[in-house]
């Protein structure tokens, strides 16, 4: 899971990259931490672009964030493929994690 | 009837969950299904593997193992995937939509809930400090013909 990351003038973009599954989310987890309590941005967005295959796992990993930095970020989902969107949708993780 | 057979034993390790998706995703091929069907079939199969690593062994070591078995039946793909670890106490209450014994691991709880949408079908068996194994079912659309020139 590599990330690659941008900026504009008040969001920060994290571009997620592979597959994420049980196999990959501690370093995805680690690194997550790590660049979204670094930014100086409030609004996080992930962009699943480049996210070929993610299980409920995923799901998880993406709350996690949510719940452990909700009260000083605002989280946004782009460009999820039909796969990915399907589990998202799924999970009702939308409702609270908005797609831009 | 179209009928083929596999199976595959591996290590209860994550290392092996990319793998066992491509080798029920390879198997399925013969029945022509669309990417959407095959990554559904994938996503199961990925709930099914994790939940066996995560849960079914709670002491990691070389001897744990998940055997997946496919079969396919025209146009049905069946997946059985077996572990033999400690068993689910509670089937009902497993499967509940966010359940999880796992709280405070970010765990979401939908592994079965992604395998009931998924698939077609979800049967799941387990016996106490014996293993638990789940079987799903899809019905995979037959689609056009292709004919090679």
């Amino acid at each position: 899971m590599l990330l690659k990351n941008k900026e504009t003038e008040d969001k920060f973009f994290i571009s997620l990259k592979g597959e994420i599954d049980q196999h990959s989310c501690q370093k995805l987890r680690d690194h997550l931490d790590n660049v979204i309590s670094k930014s100086n941005k409030t609004k996080i967005v992930f962009d699943f672009s480049d996210v070929g295959f993610m299980d409920s796992t995923g799901i998880g990993i993406i709350l996690g964030r949510y719940k452990k930095f909700k009260n000083t970020k605002e989280f946004y989902i782009e460009n999820a493929n039909p796969t990915v969107d399907k589990i998202l949708k799924l999970s009702g993780i939308y409702t609270i994690i908005p797609q831009i | 009837m179209n009928k083929n057979l596999m199976s595959l034993t591996i290590l209860a390790d994550t290392k092996n969950q990319a793998f066992a998706r491509s080798v029920v995703a390879a198997f399925c091929t013969e029945l022509n299904p669309t990417i959407t069907e095959l990554n559904d079939i994938k996503t199961a199969v990925s709930e099914a593997v994790t939940n066996c690593i995560v849960h079914a062994y709670e002491n990691k070591n070389q001897d744990n193992k998940i055997v997946i078995e496919g079969i396919i039946e025209d146009q049905i793909i069946t997946v059985k995937i077996s572990d033999f670890g400690k068993g689910i106490s509670n089937i009902e209450q497993a499967m509940q939509p966010f359940f999880t014994t796992k709280d405070g691991e970010e765990r979401s709880g939908m592994g079965f809930t992604v395998m009931k949408t998924f698939m077609d079908s979800l049967e799941v068996y387990s016996e106490l400090n014996k293993g638990t194994q789940i079987v799903m079912k899809k019905s995979i659309a037959i689609g056009d013909e292709v004919v090679n020139a």
